[in-house]
């Protein structure tokens, strides 16, 4: 009964989160919003007995995601007024879309055999990682690098002032 | 009883906490509802807290067999850390403090912050709630059971520092060289920042060789700890033992958040905040935090000399007490501002405790750190009397003359004045001050005149003397004579919320030395705290002399700083004696030296922060104009070169080749255009036409530019074969 | 394991087309890139409950989920600067108004 209660409030904060994140006519206010359903993510994740990545996603999604957003949000705060529609004129069809998709990817949910197992979680999972990621899984760890480096210098170079070129001439 | 109370320790930093959020996120609008909260909060601390230390003070041998509990928090690995309390003397006497003073300042900034007034702080509730997010962390700090929820509970109080510090962030001053608030704040984070970088790494050194952080199964575990004494450290410590490493890398923290020489620059400026924020942060409680780790790892520096060895970082630790005490309480002699005294007097005072500590003073520093905390409380929330008495001026001489005219903060001043120069017998700064005195004397004689606490007796006995000195200047020129501004003149008595902490506070002030009087005067087995606090330790045997020394000091200082400033009161335009005096006798420079605070922060400023722009800049002059681009501009010159010549080889070549076959292929089109003219066109035409009307009528408003339609099209497009799949 | 897999996987479902109405309702670019990060959210909790149920011994579940938050980083970085430099551009973030795509 406990964990159901519990899974019950975290899915309830979780999706109660992303539906102010959609519709919320302050965008900084969708923001803070969107912490709330991350850190409900994160409890996702303990209950799915995954510390690690629930600790992973405290820190990348709210700690530098969310963080990030915000400073854009606050980098463009000039133009969306406060009494401006936050919706296109295509929203109906969106929705109607979407709850199509949710309705097909229940549909399958339940409808699939899935191989459910009943193992116990590793020891040392944690121990267990470092080790799969740095043998099994090497290449992809390390082509995650170069996209992150990747990342770093096209977000740089995009970003940046125009008027770089009058510094040189100093 | 007792029991009850153990058992719900954990309950302390609980309600400050709740008290934070409720205020924040649900009534910043109601400022009656905000500051009841914070209040209310804080005396359910209180009470719960002396609670627990009257218990803990009715347990016998708590020292020996400290009460605590814990629950497991997280694991990582295969190690589990916990969450919970740890009660022993320590804590008892800080919990005895803690929540007392902070109550006492939440009540006064009622008044202070302006409730009922006009000019009522238009951010009233979320001072409320910051001071009580504060308290949280202190009261934390106060009951941790292990290093990992103390350092938790001292970045909170960081965070806190930085909120409270910069809390009239609106504030900007029209000369730059003046730090506004905001700056403040963030001098203050940044510095103690890096006195926070050495305690991490003291943890993790700590945790490393112990594999746990709790306080029972390091710092008060025997075996764990001469273990720690005889290991020798990493490399970089030389031939050091790892307990006097840890012991240095953790006192690192202290350094930082006790304003320590030479992490002190950010205290000053901390006085941007409002009073009460100098008074609980930077008097009482967070600073006292620095000293109160010290001594929580006290047991790690006592192994090292309890094995008969040489401890080098008490050595350290002793002189940067001991240089950190003289030094600010010389700046304080020169500063104008009423809270930049009080701030270098903090510094100087915290500097006693930290030099305690390091010759092993482990009882007389604790009883410093707590009347010091209750006097320096009350000194700073009177200078904040003052200012909201006068409209807010600071400088001292601009005031004069305030004692008929704010007497119950003038005596209250007054009480906390005298115990902080030491005013004998009656004063609790009186005992306090003169145990560590009397201490040092005591290893000075034991090791002789070439050893850390000659140096340390002979530096804080000066200090005393100039301590008792910029004492008597402070109140001379804020309270005697005759005031020396329309400011002064119309000064006005605060309400009571503001005045009765302070009397509660002065009646501490006095009587709280009285706990700790050494035995040979009150007779054996009566030096109550002594008993409590430090039964392992001897006692600091009874010296005349020294008694005699501090007295004398004392009220020399007193009589000396009167004599200066009282006796003769400033009028409005004078120039200071001292400044004066000083200027005869060619000493100018130095007093203007001691007025600028030595010059630390322009040191820094031109070593680190110009340095790193200058680092700064010739990294982006590698990158822009010496190497990478110079290459890469040749890399680039290289191509087009190459490409010019085969442009050339294109030119000649290929286009005449070129040419010609266009030439024929011309002539035979000729032919063929008229077949082209009439029949071919007549259809293709045709078909261009009716292209051209589904394009502009089918297909042009499709193509909307708008990547969210296409997106859309794509979805419904998905889901629509998902639909005609599943159905098949 | 008293909470069944398909309950996981209707949460993460969920939260899916939450994020899909925003990336396709709102006008707003940051509002836009905030949908596709709740949808990667769902991504992620799938991974981590499959990990879960279906093959706990090894830890490919998490690991997969590790690289998915570096690339959701990655494509947050580029995305508002992105955004950002559009802004500076265009005097806007509304999407509506960044057509050139249109014919």
């Amino acid at each position: 009964m406990v964990p159901v209660l519990v899974f019950a409030a975290i899915s309830l904060v979780t999706l109660g989160g992303a539906i102010a994140v959609v519709t919320n006519k302050n965008i900084l206010h969708s923001a803070y919003f969107l912490v709330l359903a991350f850190v409900g993510v994160a409890s996702v994740y303990v209950l799915l007995e995954a510390p690690f990545i629930a600790v992973i996603q405290v820190l990348i999604y709210i700690g530098a995601i969310a963080i990030l957003i915000i400073f854009a949000i606050m980098l463009t705060r000039r133009l969306m007024s406060k009494d401006m529609e936050e919706r296109n004129q295509q929203w109906i069809w969106a929705a109607l879309g979407a709850l199509l998709l949710f309705g097909v990817l229940g549909w399958l949910v339940y409808n699939a055999n899935w191989p459910v197992i009943e193992a116990a979680v590793p020891k040392e999972p944690i121990t267990l990682m470092g080790e799969e990621l740095l043998s099994t899984y090497v290449v992809p760890f390390e082509i995650a690098s170069v996209l992150l480096l990747a990342a770093l210098v096209g977000s740089i170079l995009i970003g940046r002032e125009k008027d770089q070129e009058s510094r040189s001439a100093e | 009883m007792k029991e009850f109370f153990f058992n719900i320790t954990w309950i302390i930093p609980v309600f400050p906490f709740l008290a934070f959020l409720i205020i924040i996120l649900f009534t910043q609008g109601n400022k009656k509802l905000s500051h009841s909260l914070s209040i209310g909060s804080m005396v359910l601390s209180w009470l719960v807290g002396w609670g627990v230390v009257f218990s803990a003070i009715a347990t016998p041998h708590l020292g020996e067999h400290p009460i605590h509990k814990s629950i497991p928090w997280f694991e990582t690995g295969t190690t589990t850390f916990d969450i919970g309390y740890w009660i022993d003397p320590l804590m008892a006497i800080a919990l005895f403090m803690v929540p007392f003073v902070c109550l006492m300042i939440f009540i006064y900034s009622v008044g202070y912050m302006g409730y009922g007034t006009d000019e009522v702080d238009p951010h009233y509730s979320r001072f409320f709630g910051y001071i009580a997010l504060f308290a949280t962390g202190m009261l934390g700090l106060v009951i941790s059971e292990n290093l990992l929820t103390l350092f938790m509970s001292w970045e909170i109080m960081g965070l806190c520092s930085y909120l409270l510090i910069g809390f009239w962030f609106e504030k900007n001053y029209a000369d730059p060289n003046k730090i506004t608030p905001r700056q403040a704040g963030l001098k203050a984070f940044l510095v103690t920042k890096i006195g926070d970088i050495f305690l991490v790494l003291g943890i993790i050194y700590l945790y490393s060789q112990a594999g746990t952080l709790s306080y029972a199964d390091t710092l008060f575990n025997h075996e764990f700890l001469a273990h720690l004494a005889e290991t020798p450290a990493l490399p970089i410590f030389g031939g050091w033992s790892a307990a006097s490493a840890i012991a240095l890398l953790i006192f690192g923290g202290a350094v930082g958040k006790s304003a320590q020489f030479p992490l002190h620059v950010w205290l000053p400026d901390a006085m941007e905040g409002p009073t009460p924020v100098s008074a609980l942060i930077h008097a009482a409680t967070m600073v006292s935090a620095g000293v109160f780790l010290v001594a929580r790892i006290f047991p790690l520096l006592n192994i090292v000399v309890e094995l008969e060895q040489h401890n080098p970082t008490m050595g350290l630790i002793a002189f940067i007490g001991a240089f950190t005490a003289i030094f600010a309480s010389i700046i304080a002699l020169s500063q104008n501002d009423i809270k930049g005294v009080l701030a270098f007097s903090t510094i100087s005072q915290l500097g006693y405790m930290i030099a305690a500590l390091g010759i092993g003073a482990y009882v007389a520093a604790t009883f410093h750190l707590i009347t010091h905390a209750f006097f320096k409380a009350l000194l700073f929330m009177g200078s904040g009397s003052v200012i909201i008495g006068t409209h807010h001026t600071q400088d001292m001489m601009q005031l004069g003359g305030l004692r008929k005219k704010m007497p119950k903060t003038f005596w209250t001043f007054l009480a906390g004045g005298l115990a902080l120069s030491g005013f004998p017998l009656i004063t609790a700064g009186f005992w306090s001050k003169d145990e560590i005195l009397a201490h040092a004397w005591e290893e000075f004689m034991h090791y002789g005149t070439a050893s850390w606490p000659f140096f340390v007796w002979l530096l804080l006995t000066i200090a005393a003397f100039l301590t008792a000195f910029y004492t008597a200047r402070q109140i001379s020129l804020t309270f005697l004579g005759k005031p020396r501004s329309d400011h002064a003149e119309h000064a006005h008595e605060t309400p009571n919320t503001m005045t009765l902490p302070l009397i509660m506070l002065a009646f501490f002030a006095i009587t709280l030395g009285w706990v700790g009087i050494p035995e040979e005067i009150v007779g054996q087995g009566n030096n109550w705290f002594h008993a409590f606090v430090g039964h392992e330790y001897d006692p600091t045997p009874l010296s005349i002399p020294v008694m005699l020394l501090s007295s004398g000091l004392a009220v020399g200082g007193l009589g000396l700083g009167w004599l200066v400033y009282g006796r003769k009161p400033l009028e409005a335009g004078q120039m200071d004696p001292l400044q004066k005096g000083m200027e005869k006798v060619r000493l100018g420079w130095l007093y203007k030296a001691m007025q600028k605070r030595f010059y630390f922060d322009e040191i820094y400023k031109a070593i680190f922060i110009n340095g790193s722009i200058k680092l700064a800049d010739i990294f982006y002059n590698f990158d822009y104009n010496w190497v990478i681009n110079p290459i890469v501009n040749g890399v680039g010159a290289v191509t087009r070169g190459i490409s010019n010549i085969f442009n050339k080889f294109d030119d000649k070549a290929i286009d005449g080749l070129v040419n010609f076959t266009g030439l024929s292929s011309v002539k035979l089109s000729e032919l063929g255009g008229i077949t082209d003219l009439k029949v071919v066109d007549g259809i293709v035409n045709g078909i261009a036409d009716v292209t051209g009307w589904i394009g502009e009528n089918v297909f042009r408003p499709i193509q909307t530019g708008k990547v969210q339609n296409y997106l859309l099209i794509l979805l419904i497009s998905m889901l629509a074969i998902i639909g005609i799949y599943l159905v098949y | 394991m008293s909470i069944p897999l398909s309950w996981f996987l209707v949460l993460a479902a969920a939260l899916f087309s939450i994020g899909l109405y925003g990336v396709l309702s709102r006008r707003n670019a940051i509002g836009i890139l905030m949908g596709i990060e709740l949808m990667l959210n769902a991504v992620n909790i799938n991974l981590v409950a499959f990990w879960r149920y279906i093959d706990p011994v090894k830890m490919t579940g998490q690991i997969f989920a590790l690289f998915v938050f570096t690339v959701a980083a990655a494509e947050v970085a580029v995305g508002l600067a992105l955004v950002i430099a559009i802004y500076r551009n265009r005097d806007t973030v509304v999407v509506e108004e960044i057509d050139l795509l249109k014919e």
